[in-house]
């Protein structure tokens, strides 16, 4: 028991209000504390134990907002037990890296509001019996630096019963993958492992490791102080709660947006200051993530069940939408020539695969695949899910298939030798690459 | 009623293709040479193929696991 209390009451933000974005302090630890107030008294449990947080964030219906929106309470309770059988600390990581090249929100979280990252983090891991907590965000982000910053004001405040450890993790897509990220803070190389054993029950160091992404931690903190019926006021009741969505592409406002689980996609981008024109194609979840066309996913609600009916997958919060004067099949084939360049190369069916796959989705978005070649595409994508140590293949093939749904008309077109689309310039970012193909063997981009 | 299945880690191999050959029942190859996997359990006859498999593997990236199988409906 290290905290003081809360120097001033505060009240938790009001149904409808923006919880995590609502106040922006920045690293200033002491306005964090007048703001939120302080994070409430807990002891540190013993190993194998779970403190009173781990049933209110199950209570609370929370969900990992990474992408995997699995419960988090379950996932707490996991890795307590894994504690408790194996005789061995856990540890928690913070997944502050956010490798989607269209999503931003973790990084707009950290530069509002880091210290509810890192508050949440700490309860989460006195709840857990963790001694330690790790956040990891890229190599020369702005997010590690604010995150170093704000954990520096901490220990010098003497605030947290845990050591915080804010570690600079290379910035590779795949790198961000849970057993990569595990096996980075653990052995320095940024590799997916072979699963099972997953992370929470065998991780860092092969300790029992809470690893969930840096807005989930966000939302425990606030969970702590206000408790589980609070969170779930507003939000979708099987994922109750606020989220952070990344909203790009032909929208008035590009950016981040909070809105309860399961707000409709044509509220989102009400939000986002609407589409601009007409809209086609949107991206849902991230690069990993898949294509639904506009007119199916309009009226969905935000979230996996929700989302289902039309294809779409909520995922890490990206939403980017193509105006119908874009080719969809050239922005899909550039994607997935980054998506196979940002493999680990380890898996075959993966290395392999995704460079074929790229290479025919540059063939048709150019109008050279002929009707064999789109045989042997869509073969190509039914056989390589599954087929990876993580789920990085399955991402890009889910993305390049559903833009063959999507896209079906300009797909007959593209076959033969025409694209509709009159607008030149890209759409989807996709980051300047240093490795085009993927490595066999280790190099210096995973350490 | 208990089956074995064969899992396979995809980190370890490297697509030899022995597995084809010796557990043609269960695996064939992509056009990559990596093997695609058939995890319908394996009994007598089958299970010793899977066992020589298994043992060959250069890179030891398959194992046998034993599954649980549901008892078939009386009828």
């Amino acid at each position: 028991m290290t905290r003081t209390p809360a120097p001033s009451h505060t009240s938790a933000p009001a149904i409808g209000a923006p919880r995590l974005l609502g106040e922006v302090v920045g690293a200033d630890l002491g306005r964090h504390l007048t703001t939120f107030g302080a994070p409430p008294t807990q002891h540190r449990v013993k190993r194998g134990h779970a403190g009173p947080l781990v049933g209110e964030v199950g209570h609370a219906g929370l969900a990992g907002r990474g992408g995997g929106w699995f419960p988090t309470g379950r996932k707490m309770h996991a890795v307590v037990t894994a504690a408790r059988t194996s005789r061995k600390d856990p540890i928690v990581v913070v997944n502050a890296m956010e490798g989607e090249p269209a999503a931003s929100k973790d990084a707009v979280l950290a530069q509002r509001n880091p210290h509810l990252i890192l508050d949440g983090a700490v309860l989460a891991a006195e709840a857990i019996g963790a001694s330690v907590v790790h956040v990891a965000a890229h190599r020369g982000s702005r997010t590690l630096t604010i995150l170093e910053r704000a954990a520096e004001q901490r220990r010098s405040r003497g605030l947290d019963s845990v050591e915080l450890r804010v570690v600079d993790a290379p910035g590779r897509y795949v790198a961000s993958e849970e057993s990569a990220l595990a096996h980075f803070l653990g052995e320095g190389v940024a590799l997916p492992m072979t699963v099972p054993p997953r992370v929470f029950e065998s991780g860092v160091r092969r300790r029992p490791t809470l690893l969930s992404n840096a807005e989930t931690y966000a939302h425990i903190a606030l969970i702590a102080r206000h408790g589980a019926a609070w969170f779930r006021q507003v939000g979708a009741s099987t994922a109750p709660g606020t989220m952070l969505l990344s909203v790009s592409g032909a929208v008035g406002q590009p950016g981040v947006l909070e809105v309860p689980t399961g707000t409709t996609v044509r509220e989102i981008l009400g939000l986002a200051g609407g589409t601009s024109g007409s809209v086609h194609g949107l991206v849902t979840g991230g690069y990993g993530g898949a294509w639904v066309s506009a007119g199916d996913v309009l009226d969905s609600p935000w979230s996996v069940d929700g989302l289902r009916p039309s294809g779409g997958v909520p995922g890490a919060g990206v939403l980017a939408v193509l105006p119908t004067d874009a080719c969809g099949l050239a922005e899909t084939a550039r994607v997935v020539r980054w998506m196979a360049g940002q493999g680990a190369g380890q898996c075959g069916p993966c290395r392999f695969g995704l460079a074929a796959v790229a290479t025919d989705m540059d063939m048709l978005a150019a109008g050279r695949l002929n009707a064999t070649g789109l045989a042997n595409l869509e073969r190509r994508l039914g056989i390589i899910p599954g087929r990876g140590a993580c789920r990085h293949p399955d991402g890009a093939v889910r993305f390049a298939g559903t833009a063959l749904q999507v896209f079906g008309d300009e797909v007959r077109s593209h076959l033969r030798g025409r694209c509709t689309a009159s607008r030149r310039t890209s759409v989807l970012p996709v980051p300047a690459s240093t490795v085009s193909l993927p490595v066999s063997r280790p190099g210096e981009e995973w350490r | 009623m208990s089956g074995h299945v064969v899992t396979i880690d995809r980190i370890a191999c490297d697509g030899f293709g022995t597995c084809a050959q010796l557990l043609p029942e269960r695996i064939i190859l992509d056009e990559w040479g990596y093997p695609v996997i058939d995890a319908t359990p394996v009994h007598g006859t089958e299970r010793q193929h899977a066992k020589r498999a298994v043992n060959a593997c250069p890179r030891l990236a398959l194992t046998l696991q034993k599954v649980h199988e549901p008892e078939p409906a009386k009828r």
